[in-house]
């Protein structure tokens, strides 16, 4: 499904703060693949992220989804098969548009002039009924009176509405409060496993990296350095991750926000 | 009375006219968050043009052509700050000096047209008009179709997918990308569909008084700001026509109370100084009051 080979991303190169943050990075991700990747502060996790979604053009190597080169394709092309969520729940709606208006940029589809038509409020209304937030009632109000929680469930099923080959969430419910983050979280896995989509996470909590999922990525400094899968992953507690970090890094996992439980 | 109810007339006749500007605006600065500084020279460049194919003998199609060279104009603008890299503001500055040697040039090296003795769409319905109790207001009427127009037009574009993207461009561009849309693309038709009525606001303004001149749209960038700003005071929220419609509210209070003003001997020349503390005023109040009331609550609990 998603196939990187060697690449390599250094900002800033030949100044005082060059830094490389992608270093001969390779991964093979299957159809249907949920995976999970921890990693210290600065391990180069949302730099991966970015470098897929085509924030920034990568210095060497390649990105293969779904049997296509995307490795010269601008950021707004790949959006068309690869969804994304951020930490911040505003990035992912705009505030002075109503709901109903977000989703329909979101849904695309029909020429650039068409319009939103009565059959497409009734798609949006039983969608946003999944989301057991009530927001359906409230199709004509502005994107910025939501909650945090709000928008950012709004935000998922707006990069999901069009099932994407591919889903990014970068530690979507890590501004959340544990609660919201909680259902945010579920319906995170209701959705990917009911359309059965290929998922990447970012997590901060060891206990759902290893819970969640089929895969489990540790990175360090722009790398892969452990990944997880089957009978090696299934027995594994958080402190058998922090003590493999510790054996192949020399160093204690010190992410500030890292929920060992 | 007939003092006043001409002043009245003439306020909402210029209002009017200057409010497609104001709805020009109303595009660029509220919805894309673009502040499109070449604002004054696409006047003037909609003026000259204008005036050029009604001195040709085209009154019709010299509005047609008015609001072309602005979507060309737009077009210039915004290519240069989507795709070559020019900053925004600068963008708008360097064309607006640009147009001052092409609205000469348009005016066949003079800077000053007369259109006395020229058809215009004014004179035509002036025509029209004679002999019927409307034949006094034909400027009005005129200035009202093309406010209407635009009005309607920009609350049918908005709402389609092309205008959703525009509005959402100005509102978080990283949620165009990630809709697929190019925020640079809804940036480029947004400015030229902008500067169009900015182009017809120019060629009405000039064909209603009879002559142009290069310096018809210095300022109008400041005075459609603050008539904008005005706008926002009567309809800051609701659909896009209750907006548009304030911001066209906006500029015929701003032609009032100037109007007004000039019959208590200010003198004409003061207009853009007034536009100006206006538009600083619009901006600086909002600002000052929730800084300085936040300030001054801190040190209450010093």
């Amino acid at each position: 499904m998603l196939s990187i080979s060697h690449i390599n991303k250094t900002f800033d190169p030949g100044t005082a703060s060059e830094k490389q943050a992608l270093s001969d990075l390779s991964l093979e991700v299957a159809d249907g693949d949920f995976i999970n990747i921890i990693g210290a502060n600065g391990a180069g996790k949302s730099t991966l992220f970015a470098a897929i979604a085509g924030d920034f053009m990568t210095d060497s190597g390649s990105i293969v989804l779904d049997g296509e080169d995307i490795t010269f394709e601008s950021d707004h092309k790949r959006a068309r098969v690869i969804g994304r969520l951020f930490q911040d729940p505003m990035r992912g709606s705009a505030p002075g548009m109503t709901i109903e208006e977000n989703l329909a940029l979101a849904a695309g589809g029909g020429g650039w002039l068409s319009r939103i038509s009565a059959k497409d409020k009734e798609i949006f209304r039983e969608r946003l009924k999944r989301l057991n937030m009530g927001l359906e009632d409230r199709m004509q109000h502005e994107v910025g009176l939501l909650s945090g929680g709000q928008r950012q469930a709004l935000a998922l099923m707006m990069a999901t509405f069009n099932p994407p080959k591919l889903l990014l969430l970068d530690e979507h419910t890590a501004a959340l409060d544990p609660g919201t983050a909680e259902k945010v979280l579920s319906l995170t896995k209701e959705i990917v496993e009911g359309e059965g989509l290929t998922c990447l996470m970012i997590t901060h909590n060891m206990h759902q990296a290893l819970e969640l999922g089929n895969r489990t990525l540790m990175m360090d400094n722009g790398r892969v350095i452990y990944d997880l899968s089957g009978e090696k992953r299934k027995g594994l507690s958080v402190e058998d991750l922090t003590a493999l970090f510790k054996e192949s890094t020399g160093r204690v996992f010190d992410n500030d926000r890292m929920l060992l439980s | 009375m007939s003092m006043l109810v001409s002043l009245v007339q003439t306020a909402l006749e210029l209002g009017l006219i200057s409010s497609l500007t104001v709805l020009a605006l109303f595009l660029s600065y509220s919805m894309l968050n673009v502040c499109d500084l070449s604002t004054d020279g696409c006047f003037t460049l909609g003026a000259t043009v204008g005036a050029v194919v009604a001195l040709s003998g085209h009154p019709y199609l010299s509005i047609i052509a008015a609001m072309t060279a602005g979507v060309i104009s737009g077009f210039v603008t915004a290519i240069l700050q989507t795709r070559l890299g020019v900053d925004s503001l600068l963008a708008g500055i360097v064309v607006n000096t640009g147009l001052y040697s092409v609205n000469i040039a348009v005016m066949g090296n003079a800077s000053l047209l007369n259109l006395n003795r020229t058809d215009t769409v004014f004179s035509k319905a002036k025509e029209a008009l004679a002999g019927t109790p409307l034949s006094g207001q034909y400027k009005l009427i005129i200035a009202a179709v093309a406010v209407i127009f635009t009005i309607a037009f920009l609350s049918l574009f908005l709402t389609t997918r092309l205008g959703l993207a525009i509005r959402a461009t100005g509102d978080n561009p990283d949620m165009v990308r990630s809709s697929s849309v190019d925020p640079a693309f809804t940036t480029i038709v947004g400015l030229c569909v902008a500067n169009a009525f900015t182009g017809l606001s120019g060629a009405l303004l000039s064909q209603s008084q009879k002559s142009v001149n290069i310096d018809l749209g210095t300022g109008m960038v400041t005075i459609a700001l603050a008539s904008l700003l005005i706008g926002g005071v009567f309809a800051a929220k609701g659909s896009i026509a209750v907006r548009a419609m304030g911001a066209v509210a906006g500029a015929v209070v701003f032609r009032l109370v100037y109007t007004i003003a000039l019959r208590f001997n200010m003198p004409a020349f003061m207009l853009k100084l007034v536009s100006s503390v206006i538009v600083v005023a619009a901006i600086a109040i909002p600002y000052m009051r929730s800084h300085y009331s936040n300030l001054y609550k801190r040190k209450q609990r010093v």
